[in-house]
């Protein structure tokens, strides 16, 4: 767990020299548009007269209140994984007392 | 992956709601019979279901120079089976759909087919493959959340391809379009969320042992393997 616990923190300076190392985009282009957007822009190139028939019910106010919504999402994520670990360590940790204490006492390993 | 609200035609959305729907309701049967009869399971499906949350929310840059998403169903799959996780995607395309104007209500069908079947199935189909070859329970991890992952965005590529076949090229001029905006970025990714698959994986093996050896995912004490 030690060791893969680095991959976290290495994958993120990796990421972030990478994005640092990117050229910026020709004028009026914008840097890692969206997949989705492109796909969109894709189908209007292969059928321009296509036009969507349904709209989405609610748009986030502007690309800001999207990313706080993005970001509430991974948040609810986190927090149940950040709760999960806390559990198992202090479930381990209560486990290994439990064995040390049996140890001492005539009988042998528990588990 | 996500097909923007309105851009599939009415037939090609309704046809791939319908296709989706039974799926839909056997996953939601079979996770709740598994949750009755194994009650312990709920800590592990709710890291499963947290992780795709979390990976989902992420819009990575790639190397092709726009953004995507990781699915972090793999694991979910490799878990639980594939059919777990359909109500998992079921519940983020749900949201992203009603919140975040990101895919849409009459393409949810197509969007829970590709995120929610195809890459859920294929992970799990590689997993088991894998395992059944004798490759390590890494390897076996890696490869099915990342192979998981691009098959989910190759069935986006198929499902736009076919809505709007290329007025030359047809079918595959167009699948080549789509598949250069999907697939292209989605294979850094899909590698990004290979890795990450392995270290939660480990993580769950360190400390939740006892849930795996009954998953059958680990070996049990007496010699199985």
């Amino acid at each position: 767990m030690k060791r893969t616990f680095w991959i976290f923190p290495v994958i993120f300076l990796c990421v972030a020299l990478t994005l640092w190392l990117v050229p910026p985009p020709p004028e009026g282009e914008e840097a890692f548009s969206g997949a989705d957007g492109k796909a969109e822009s894709a189908i209007t190139d292969i059928a321009p007269d296509y036009t969507p028939w349904f709209s989405p019910l609610l748009e986030p106010a502007g690309g800001e209140v999207e990313s706080l919504l993005f970001a509430l999402q991974a948040a609810l994520g986190a927090g149940v994984i950040g709760y999960w670990l806390g559990v198992s360590v202090t479930r381990e940790k209560q486990r290994r007392e439990r064995q040390s204490a049996s140890r001492e006492g005539p009988g042998g390993d528990a588990d | 992956m996500h097909i923007m609200e309105g851009f599939l035609p009415v037939p090609h959305a309704a046809g791939w709601t319908l296709a989706s729907a039974p799926f839909l309701a056997w996953g939601l049967i079979s996770l709740r019979r598994r949750l009755r009869e194994q009650p312990e399971q709920r800590m592990l499906l709710g890291v499963a279901a947290a992780f795709a949350f979390i990976l989902s929310a992420l819009k990575l840059p790639s190397v092709t120079g726009s953004s995507s998403h990781p699915t972090g169903l793999g694991l979910g799959a490799i878990l639980f089976g594939p059919l777990a996780m359909l109500p998992v995607s079921f519940v983020i395309l749900l949201f992203q759909a009603l919140l975040l104007a990101h895919g849409g209500l009459t393409t949810l069908g197509a969007n829970l087919f590709s995120l929610g079947i195809v890459g859920p199935f294929v992970a799990a189909g590689v997993f088991r493959a894998l395992r059944g070859l004798g490759a390590s329970l890494t390897l076996g991890v890696f490869l099915a959340a990342a192979l998981g992952d691009l098959a989910t965005y190759l069935t986006t590529s198929v499902q736009l391809a076919w809505a709007f076949p290329d007025p030359v090229g047809g079918f595959a001029a167009s699948f080549a379009k789509f598949a250069g905006i999907f697939a292209l970025t989605q294979v850094p990714l899909a590698i990004v969320e290979g890795l990450l698959t392995v270290a939660i994986f480990n993580g769950l093996a360190r400390f939740n042992g006892e849930e795996l050896r009954r998953l059958k995912l680990l070996p049990g004490q007496e010699a199985r393997a």
